[in-house]
């Protein structure tokens, strides 16, 4: 690798939108909206062009950039410093980045005109903004860590920034505390980094890395590392068993949802993967969990994402398993492969959130698809552009997702073909599901109340968002169209999400990111090329069934949803059971209520509490006497709840095993 | 004035800043009964004396010789004590700790506080030299007497100005801290028989040359003797019970005292006489000590999870924060000690903030239960902003202050033993779990009670009283160098008996 150059400028680009946020932040309250959407949109789109112009000097030949700012701290021997880092891979996120999140910031301007926090919510957006830009510039893991719990409070304000609504307020804290969990493993890591290379900065650590052998054997220290790096990826990324939250952040306003929880910031995690490939590579157990957990994600979000009935609903299901197929990408040691997928998956679900917000805002804060339906004629230009992402997403050719799922259905299908059964049955599952929220959205008949002023028609949801929310107080009678400073971002992320995969082919997209994992795929890369040489065939083969099922998937729609509407309810009577357990998320939530929530919130009551702190030690203190009975008693409440599920014990027993694995590592 | 003269005051700057409070407070007695007058001059002194303690970190040498700005007179010949005082690169912070919080505690003592104006003032500053005394001190007499004048204005604190069963909290105190402190009692008085003298120093040199008779055979119980009186003080599990009682019915200033520094004075006498006296024993008992440790942070968490009082609530995580510090110091790693002492100043930012936040609510509504709220951010979005601010610093957000001490902490402990590492880095989680769903159900949703809709936002007297909070909890996150160039050498002169006496037992 070339050695880094100094660039004594990068710590500037994510520096812009912090000032932009400090400054809607404190003074924003008393500010006219043009004045607020002013500073918001300069400070972010500066950044983008100072990430554009950055972008023009970088070609795939010259040697990463780096910036030092200060010492962050010292300890003893191991320091941390303030440094920025830029190669081909933080580039692709820098643009990712900037490029969609100042459209988004563009979108909002619109959606968020008329709510009365618009200056908190362009503070917070501008916020996140500079997380995550000093998350994918970092240099080190701590700088990242800086950016990824950074994102992550940005998240929990975004998701609960209508904090009077009960469920806004509970989402994002759900989010912040499973995020926490990953936050865990991820610290852990960094520890076992600490110790054995004395370092958290990534040229130091990947260059002793690298002259580690290939943990083939056994379970090592850097299994270890990559598992708990998985962890991390996992609670951020929104992977199984720590997806949960994502979901549920579909409370935060729709740019959010499109900006934070689709484009930018839940991959961060695959991000991270693709930054540690050094690790990873040497780690085959840590791998395949990686490629397990994201082929399962993949195919389980999808089947939920069939039965949902909220529009924003089906998305976020959507994205739980797209960021799967990333993760199966990674795990099969396809890192570019993954962040090609990262890119056109930010455009093309990007594109749909702002579309689903779009739709929402024309049919008066309705989110359930069952009351939209004929929406085509009155918004044409939303209909054209999600159209296209749903074309892109399914992975009709040559749309930007065609390109990018083909990459990797076929990089897994080198590594066992069992990965790529998965996939292309959930590429099936996902075109079904795309083109069904097409059908019920924009096809057949229109099926709100004539007046969305009439508020007994609407979800609870729906109405408190109207009482909070900008766009529904001009009362239409009828869905109409969004404005313009909405329907630009869309159509330039149309235009992306149609060519943006274009950049693929041929490997080009693989050759600028080679410099980035040469050290790990460099070996494999001369070995693949000769075996895809002489398996050509195979590979058009493969494309050719993963285009069919995408096909098949719009078919089955098409059938289902558009010609004969009545045949869904009686598919789902007819499979009883089993359609309950996928509209209600196959009672996961349920299932940690029961598991761990309870069993911990009672536990530290009773047990903990009212038993040994009152029970024992102030009585200890008080009166002796009493403690006797009130040990009894607290004992005596012990209750345990009964875990009934099998999926629960499978779950554990692979939670075990990984357990036992990092800590045959940590040792 | 050119440093040449700010250096002149090097040989008086301790006593200086230890005393300027009780003077100060003594002075009180002779204002006439104008509580406006008396909350001024507290404010003056307290003020006062946060500017004379600055002159400490400026001036203070980033080495690793042990003590600085030294004074050493004789103040009784027989029995043989000394008026012996300096600090280190980690007192040293303890002591700013202490000024920064007084003049915030008199600001937000400023209107809750109405009969005895007088006397509450005078207790808070004489309270605060004792704090001080206590940081500076190098003559274990002098020590224990700075150790036992916290115990009373404390408990006075408690008793008189507070709320709810204050005199069963107040007495609670009392007696947990004083049966406690009469076994380091017998241990000083020990090795004042053995010694001859009180000097820490002295007794210091005498124990590590190997020049106390019977030493071999009472360490343990010296060690012992220091342990119980700085457990209790800390507090570590079991001893732990007094401190949310204490803090539930204590008034605003004497919780923020309490928490901010009070507690600090346990850990800090691990720090210096445990492990500065007995690196040995130290290093023997670790592991359970260690274990008591971890305890605190994973059950204090849980209770705070469940505490239905916010005082109370704080209060448990306070047990869940020092149990970091405890760790990180028997940890025994350069890491481990930074990070701890790290802790000790960042919570006690911190969790100073959060009681001044809880009184400022007590204020309003007079009750601390959170059911009693809800939907708070819309009546007062300012005082949300605070109160999310230091929620964030607590839960330990990398850029605020409490991240680098928890990091530090974590990554020692992990060195020292992996699982240590694990199990304490699950109290990442658990703050997130308490601090967040209290911040729920207090702030978000909508309001419930008709009478917290008309709650008023803060006033600009609670916004300068919480500005400094919010402020140095950004600037230790962010700038966390200024305080650790000065600990890391501090902490690595601690730790070097320590290592010593570990290779010499490897060498055997």
């Amino acid at each position: 690798m070339t050695p880094p150059t100094l660039n004594p400028f990068l710590w500037i680009i994510p520096i812009l939108p912090l000032a932009g946020a400090a400054i809607n932040g404190f003074f924003g309250r008393k500010a006219s909206n043009n004045a607020i959407s002013t500073v918001a949109l300069v400070f972010s789109g500066a950044a983008f062009a100072a990430a554009l112009g950055i972008a023009l000097s970088f070609s795939s030949v010259s040697a990463p950039y780096y910036c030092t700012l200060a010492h962050w701290f010292r300890s003893g021997n191991f320091q941390v410093e303030f440094s920025f880092y830029l190669d081909q891979l933080s580039l692709v996120m820098l643009l990712v980045v900037t490029g969609v999140g100042f459209l988004i910031h563009i979108y909002s301007v619109g959606y968020m005109w008329d709510d009365d926090g618009y200056y908190r919510f362009m503070a917070y957006l501008n916020l996140f903004m500079f997380f995550m830009l000093t998350l994918v510039l970092a240099k080190n893991y701590l700088v990242m860590f800086i950016g990824w719990e950074g994102v992550g409070l940005a998240s929990y304000l975004l998701i609960g920034f209508w904090f009077t609504k009960d469920s806004a307020a509970a989402a994002g804290k759900k989010a912040f505390i499973v995020n926490r969990i990953g936050d865990f493993g991820f610290l852990i890591a960094l520890f076992l980094m600490i110790k054995h290379f004395g370092s958290l900065d990534f040229t130091k650590v990947f260059s002793q890395v690298t002259a580690w052998p290939t943990e083939t054997a056994g379970v090592g220290t850097l299994t270890a590392i990559g598992l708990l790096l998985m962890v991390g990826a996992a609670g951020k990324s929104a992977q199984i068993p720590l997806y949960v939250w994502l979901p549920d952040a579909m409370e935060g306003p729709t740019p959010v949802s499109a900006l934070i929880h689709a484009a930018t910031m839940v991959t961060a995690g695959v991000y991270m993967v693709a930054r540690s490939s050094a690790i990873f590579d040497r780690a085959p157990m840590a791998m395949m969990v990686v490629a397990i957990i994201g082929t399962l994600t993949a195919l389980f979000a999808a089947t939920i994402g069939i039965a949902q009935t909220d529009i924003k609903k089906v998305l976020a299901y959507s994205t739980v398993s797209q960021l799967g197929y990333m993760f199966m990408a990674c795990g099969v040691g396809a890192f570019s492969a993954g962040i090609f997928h990262l890119m056109t998956h930010a455009f093309f679900k990007g594109l749909l959130f702002l579309a689903a917000g779009s739709v929402i805002h024309g049919v008066g804060g309705e989110q359930d698809m069952r009351k939209m339906g004929g929406l085509r004629q009155y918004m044409p230009v939303t209909f054209a552009t999600m159209g296209i992402a749903t074309l892109a997403i399914a992975g009709i050719p040559p749309l930007a997702g065609f390109w990018s799922k083909d990459e990797i259905l076929w990089k897994a299908f080198n590594t066992s073909w069992v990965y790529w059964l998965i996939g292309v049955i959930t590429a099936l599952i996902t075109s079904f599901y795309m083109f069904r929220l097409m059908y019920m959205t924009f096809g057949g008949e229109y099926r709100g109340a004539p007046a969305a002023h009439d508020v007994k028609h609407e979800s609870a949801d729906a109405h408190a968002m109207r009482d909070k929310h900008s766009h529904e107080g001009h009362g239409h009678g009828e869905p109409h169209e969004s404005p313009w400073v909405m329907l630009g971002p869309l159509v330039v992320l149309a235009i992306l999400s149609l060519v943006g995969g274009l950049v693929g082919i041929g490997g080009r997209f693989e050759h600028f990111l080679a410099p980035v994992f040469q050290g790990t795929a460099g070996a494999e890369l001369a070995h693949e090329t000769a075996r895809e040489a002489a398996s050509h065939t195979t590979e058009y083969l493969l494309m050719g069934v993963s285009v069919s099922v995408a096909f098949l998937g719009w078919l089955l729609a098409y059938l289902l949803y558009s010609r004969r509407p009545e045949l869904p309810a009686r598919i789902a009577t007819s499979l009883g059971g089993l359609y309950e357990a996928v509209v209600h998320k196959y009672y996961i939530d349920e299932l940690y209520a029961v598991l761990f929530v309870k069993p911990l919130i009672d536990g530290s009551t009773t047990i903990l509490w009212h038993g040994v702190d009152q029970g024992v030690i102030d009585a200890v203190f008080n009166d002796s006497a009493s403690a006797a009975n009130r040990v009894s008693d607290a004992a005596r409440r012990m209750q345990s709840g009964n875990l009934r599920s099998y999926a629960g014990w499978i779950a554990a027993g692979g939670a075990a095993v990984i357990a036992y694995m990092v800590w045959m590592g940590v040792r | 004035m050119g440093p040449m003269n700010m250096d002149s005051f090097n040989p008086i700057i301790l006593s200086l800043v230890t005393f300027i409070p009780a003077v100060g407070g003594l002075l009180i007695l002779l204002i006439p009964r104008r509580d406006r007058d008396i909350k001024l001059f507290a404010l003056v002194v307290s003020i006062l004396a946060f500017v004379a303690s600055l002159h400490l970190p400026v001036h203070l040498h980033r080495d690793h010789n042990l003590f600085k700005f030294e004074i050493n007179k004789v103040w009784i010949t027989n029995p043989n004590i000394h008026y012996h005082m300096g600090i280190d690169g980690i007192s040293v912070w303890l002591v700013v700790l202490t000024t920064f919080l007084t003049p915030l505690c008199v600001l937000i003592s400023w209107t809750s506080i109405h009969t005895r104006v007088k006397e509450f003032f005078i207790l808070l500053l004489i309270m605060e030299s004792a704090l001080i005394g206590v940081f500076t001190s190098l003559d274990l007499f002098l020590f224990y007497f700075f150790w036992e004048s916290t115990l009373i204005p404390m408990a006075l604190l408690i008793g008189i100005y507070g709320h709810g069963r204050k005199v069963y909290a107040a007495v609670k105190y009392f007696l947990f801290t004083m049966i406690g402190s009469m076994f380091m009692l017998a241990a000083i008085l020990w090795l004042y028989a053995k010694t001859g003298t009180f000097d820490f120093v002295d007794i210091q040199n005498a124990i590590h040359s190997g020049n106390v008779p019977g030493f071999e055979h009472a360490s343990l119980w010296l060690f012992l003797g220091f342990f119980i009186a700085f457990a209790v003080k800390v507090p570590l599990f079991p001893v732990h019970t007094w401190l949310p009682d204490a803090h539930v019915e204590a008034p605003t200033a004497g919780s923020v005292l309490l928490a901010g520094v009070l507690l600090k004075m346990g850990t800090y006498g691990l720090l210096r006489f445990n492990v500065g006296l007995f690196p040995d024993q130290a290093r023997r008992n670790a592991s359970w000590i260690i274990v008591l440790a971890l305890i605190g942070i994973i059950y204090g968490a849980l209770v705070a999870l469940v505490q239905p009082n916010m005082k109370k609530l704080i209060a448990y995580s306070s047990i869940s924060h020092l149990g970091f510090v405890v760790l990180g110091i028997f940890s025994f790693t350069t890491a481990g000690l930074n990070g701890a002492v790290f802790v000790m100043l960042a919570h006690g930012v911190a969790t100073g903030g959060l009681f001044m936040l809880a009184g400022i609510l007590y204020e309003r509504r007079h009750t601390y239960e959170i059911t009693e709220f809800g939907g708070l951010a819309t009546p007062m979005p300012r005082y949300a902003t605070f109160f999310l601010v230091t929620v964030l610093a607590s839960v330990g957000l990398p850029l605020l202050n409490g991240f680098i001490g928890e990091f530090l902490v974590l990554s020692g402990a992990f060195q020292a033993r992996p699982i240590y590492g694990i199990l304490a880095a699950t109290g990442v989680i658990w703050s997130a779990c308490y601090l967040l769903w209290m911040y729920q159900r207090v702030f978000y949703g909508q309001v419930k009670l008709a009478v917290n809709n008309t709650l008023p936002d803060l006033t600009l007297r609670e916004k300068v009283a919480l500005s400094p909070i919010a402020i140095a909890a950004l600037v230790m996150g962010v700038a966390p160098m200024v305080w650790l160039s000065a600990i890391d050498p501090a902490v690595q002169a601690v730790l070097a008996p320590v290592t010593q006496m570990a290779s010499k037992v490897v060498g055997q």
